[in-house]
């Protein structure tokens, strides 16, 4: 997966060709302020630079993992801090310069996750590599602090910013930009943004139903896609893995011939070469698979990738669920109070209510009750009205803008899972190559003996 | 004892008829062979009559061609137990007919083990398969245990036809062509005078490896079966565990197609890539399934009985001290060794190159399934427009 640098990189433009309405582009531009207030004391420069940045071409690595041992509340902790780098490069062929480098660990990057997916909800926001190993088979560590396990999660790391940056919308964000240049102080910026007071708690509840009355037919689809996606690529890593574990058992338990042959050879006079050799290559076999299984993890990496990613689309899924179900409440509740409204002024009571109830028991109102009332009544219809109105603009909005990254995301999803694929079945061609010459080499030293 | 009826030698080549004087002499008769009483026209030393040992059976030599199948059960009130179809072709004169089919159950071949190795004392008689599987939890009558010993049955009664001496064995004889009744009346007749002499050779025979002046070659004998006991045996567990590794990597492969199948199910663009995926592991599952068999066919049988060989070879040992009866009976059983030594190198280097070969094949296999699906692929990527680049 060292590849998947320089393959996502990405030219970084303004707006693409279709002008996309931002719902919170007003709030950006907020987020935007308070951090350029907060880098006055770097100079007279940065505000330029920024403007700029979004115009060259910039790469981005996680380098480096390094342990580390920090302080918190309660005790001293170890964790594995990532090496952010970002280089632009002035023209297509010249040189990259090293612009930005910082060190950051991963609940930082979780943090900007859970920021873009607060401010962009209609995004299917790009995940981030596993928290905690799983698909594991006999061979691999569960441990966090494992150097492969390290390993495997730089790259995804790196993964995830590059996915970020080639995205059209995202790869716009201040919280995204300050994360790759401004070191201290990011988080508490971010806090500032308030995202997680704006973040719907519902959302968490995932599997709470609201029973939506009109359902958007596409996106009930797509949520059942991404669950039947989620479900097959788990059911697929989960057989890879066992399946790992038995190619390990075969190929290893034929090193014992190898111990085996080359004693025997000892004392065996006629034999003895023969058995030699070919226990050299019976040891050869059974050490060929590390690397196979190595490039194998990559592979699975990438699925997981998009096992992930069926959660991101989900969520946006969820999200439209949501605000068609709000849509709806308040539609509801708009149509209630006008009703409420028409009986209080034709004094017909066509529903029941409390408040009707007890006026029929306990006597009737006044008139200037009554029209009291019904003012409160108007003025709330007409705020209704406002906001029903502002929220289904809110939603075809959304709608739009969903879609088209769902569209992007399809496609994304269609040629990289194919390259995956692809590349699993070189994967294998070179694994029957390597077994053919090992037993070729072998039978020849067996017909010699 | 192997008789030679007259008119059975104009099958065999002179050669072999040397070769099968010289053992009947060394083997069975107890009395002093001395080196000089061969025949004038006759190798006199027994180092050439060992290199004329080593030439392997010419096919067209092969007279005697023999097949154990056809597993059945039986039920009777005290007892069930499995009977095997034993079939020979035959062109040797002293056979009646040149076709006989009977059935005979393990105790059968017990019995006729047992008469060879009282018979033949100092011969290396091949080994049956155990009576029962210790290890694992293999029924008695599971076909898996059915099918291995069948096998070893089959290789068991081929190797006796293969041994000069032991192939023109009465016992042996009778045992193939007798029905039912006919061979439990022969087998009740009792051991021979010539046997039970041959009953003390063997002790003596034996115990040559418990005594301390014994010579060179037996003390080099003895060394070499110690040491191949020990291989033979850690190699017979490490082909068990492939065997039994590659079994389980093939239960996995065969759910591991399926999932791609199933996956592009609910895919459009992509599911050609993912059913040519699942097609490429169905068949590579498949392959292995012939990878398994290949094991379990050539490979495991052939270690399994030298496993056998060498237990028996390792037994010991009433020491006897009878030193110029030893005489003989080292000659004979020197020769025999000298024989068995050169099938076992064959069979083991044919069963590993057998082993290689089949790898290759299954490796090849799966190698010419994954080209040609990139090939397919590459031939759609092709024939698409290029994407729109974001």
């Amino acid at each position: 997966m060292e590849e998947a640098a320089p393959a996502l990189e990405r030219l970084l433009q303004p707006a693409p060709l279709e002008p996309l309405g931002h719902p919170d582009a007003g709030l950006e531009a907020a987020v935007g302020e308070e951090a350029e207030g907060a880098q006055d004391e770097e100079g007279p420069g940065d505000r330029t630079m920024t403007e700029n940045f979004w115009v060259k071409k910039i790469e981005i690595s996680v380098s480096e993992a390094e342990k580390r041992t920090g302080r918190n509340a309660m005790n001293m902790q170890e964790y594995t801090a990532y090496l952010v780098e970002t280089r632009s490069v002035e023209h297509n062929d010249g040189p990259s310069v090293l612009t930005d480098s910082l060190w950051r660990r991963y609940s930082e990057f979780e943090l900007l996750r859970n920021y873009l997916l607060v401010y962009y909800p209609h995004i299917v926001v790009p995940p981030l590599p596993e928290k905690r190993a799983e698909f594991i088979w006999h061979k691999l560590s569960a441990d966090n602090m494992d150097p492969d396990f390290v390993e495997r999660r730089r790259i995804g790391l790196e993964n995830f910013l590059l996915r970020v940056a080639s995205h059209p919308i995202l790869c716009r964000d201040r919280i995204f930009y300050l994360f790759l240049t401004q070191e201290g102080n990011w988080k508490e910026i971010v806090n500032e943004t308030g995202f997680q007071l704006k973040a719907d708690s519902r959302l968490k509840a995932l599997n709470a139903t609201f029973r939506v009355k009109n359902p958007d037919k596409r996106f009930t689809e797509l949520k059942h896609y991404s669950d039947e996606l989620q479900s097959v690529i788990s059911h697929l890593l989960r057989v890879r893995a066992r399946v790992a574990d038995r190619l390990y058992g075969v190929y290893k338990v034929h090193g014992n011939y190898g111990r085996v042959f080359s004693e025997w050879s000892a004392i065996e006079k006629e034999m003895g070469d023969g058995l030699q050799s070919a226990g050299h290559h019976m040891d050869v076999y059974a050490s060929s698979i590390d690397d196979i299984l190595e490039d194998e993890e990559h592979y699975a990496d990438q699925l997981k990738e998009y096992l992930f990613y069926a959660e991101a689309l989900r969520a946006v899924c969820r999200k439209h669920e949501l605000m068609q179900y709000d849509l709806e409440m308040a539609a509801q509740d708009l149509a209630s109070k006008k009703q409420q409204c028409e009986e209080l002024s034709t004094g017909t009571v066509r529903t029941f209510s409390l408040k009707g109830m007890t006026t029929k028991l306990f006597g009737q109102e006044t008139p200037e009750q009554r029209e009291a009332r019904i003012k409160v009544l108007e003025e709330q219809i007409s705020e209704g009205e406002q906001q029903l109105k502002s929220k289904n603009l809110e939603g075809r909005e959304f709608v739009k803008n969903a879609w088209a990254d769902i569209e992007r995301f399809k496609e994304q999803k269609n040629r990289d899972l194919k390259e995956a694929l692809i590349s699993y079945a070189v994967m294998q061609i070179s694994m029957c190559k390597k077994g053919i010459q090992v037993w070729t080499n072998a039978k020849e030293c067996f017909s010699k003996m | 004892m192997a008789i030679f009826p007259r008119h059975a030698r104009t099958h065999l080549s002179r050669r072999k008829r040397m070769l099968n004087d010289a053992w009947a002499k060394g083997g069975g008769d107890a009395s002093l062979m001395d080196m000089n009483s061969l025949s004038p026209t006759m190798p006199t030393s027994p180092l050439s009559m060992i290199n004329q040992v080593k030439f392997e059976d010419e096919p067209d030599l092969k007279d005697l061609f023999i097949t154990v199948d056809d597993p059945e059960s039986h039920v009777t009130t005290i007892e069930t137990f499995i009977t095997y179809r034993v079939a020979t072709q035959t062109s040797r004169g002293e056979f009646d007919s040149s076709e006989f089919e009977v059935r005979r159950r393990y105790q059968d071949f017990l019995w006729l083990k047992g008469k060879l190795e009282e018979a033949h004392p100092t011969l290396i008689i091949p080994p049956l398969p155990e009576k029962f599987v210790v290890k694992g939890m293999v029924e008695r009558f599971s076909d898996d245990f059915i099918e291995t010993r069948r096998r070893a049955l089959n290789k068991f009664l081929n190797r006796i036809a293969d041994h000069p001496t032991l192939t023109f064995s009465e016992d042996f004889k009778v045992f193939l062509t007798a029905q039912a009744g006919e061979l439990s009346s022969h087998k009740k007749q009792g051991p021979g005078l010539l046997s039970r002499m041959g009953q003390t050779v063997r002790a003596v025979a034996l115990s040559m490896r418990g005594v301390r002046s014994r010579p060179e070659e037996f003390t080099e004998m003895n060394d070499f079966i110690e040491t191949f006991s020990q291989k033979i045996n850690l190699i017979d567990k490490i082909s068990q565990r492939i065997y039994k590794e590659e079994r389980e990597y093939f239960d996995e492969m065969k759910e591991y197609g399926p999932i791609h199948a199933l996956w592009s199910e609910s895919e459009e663009d992509l599911a050609d890539t993912l059913g040519g995926v699942a097609s490429c592991l169905d068949r590579c599952c498949q392959a292995t399934e012939r990878r398994l068999c290949g094991l379990s066919e050539a490979l495991l049988p052939v270690v399994h009985e030298y496993v056998l060989y060498s237990e028996m070879l390792m037994l010991t040992e009433e020491v006897g001290k009878l030193e110029d009866k030893v005489e003989c009976a080292n000659t004979a059983l020197r020769a025999d060794w000298e024989r068995w030594k050169q099938n076992m190198r064959n069979d083991i280097k044919s069963a590993f190159a057998d082993t290689a070969e089949r790898n290759i094949h299954y490796y090849e296999q799966c190698l010419a399934t994954w080209e040609s699906f990139l090939t397919a692929q590459s031939d759609l990527y092709a024939k698409e427009p290029p994407d729109d680049k974001p």
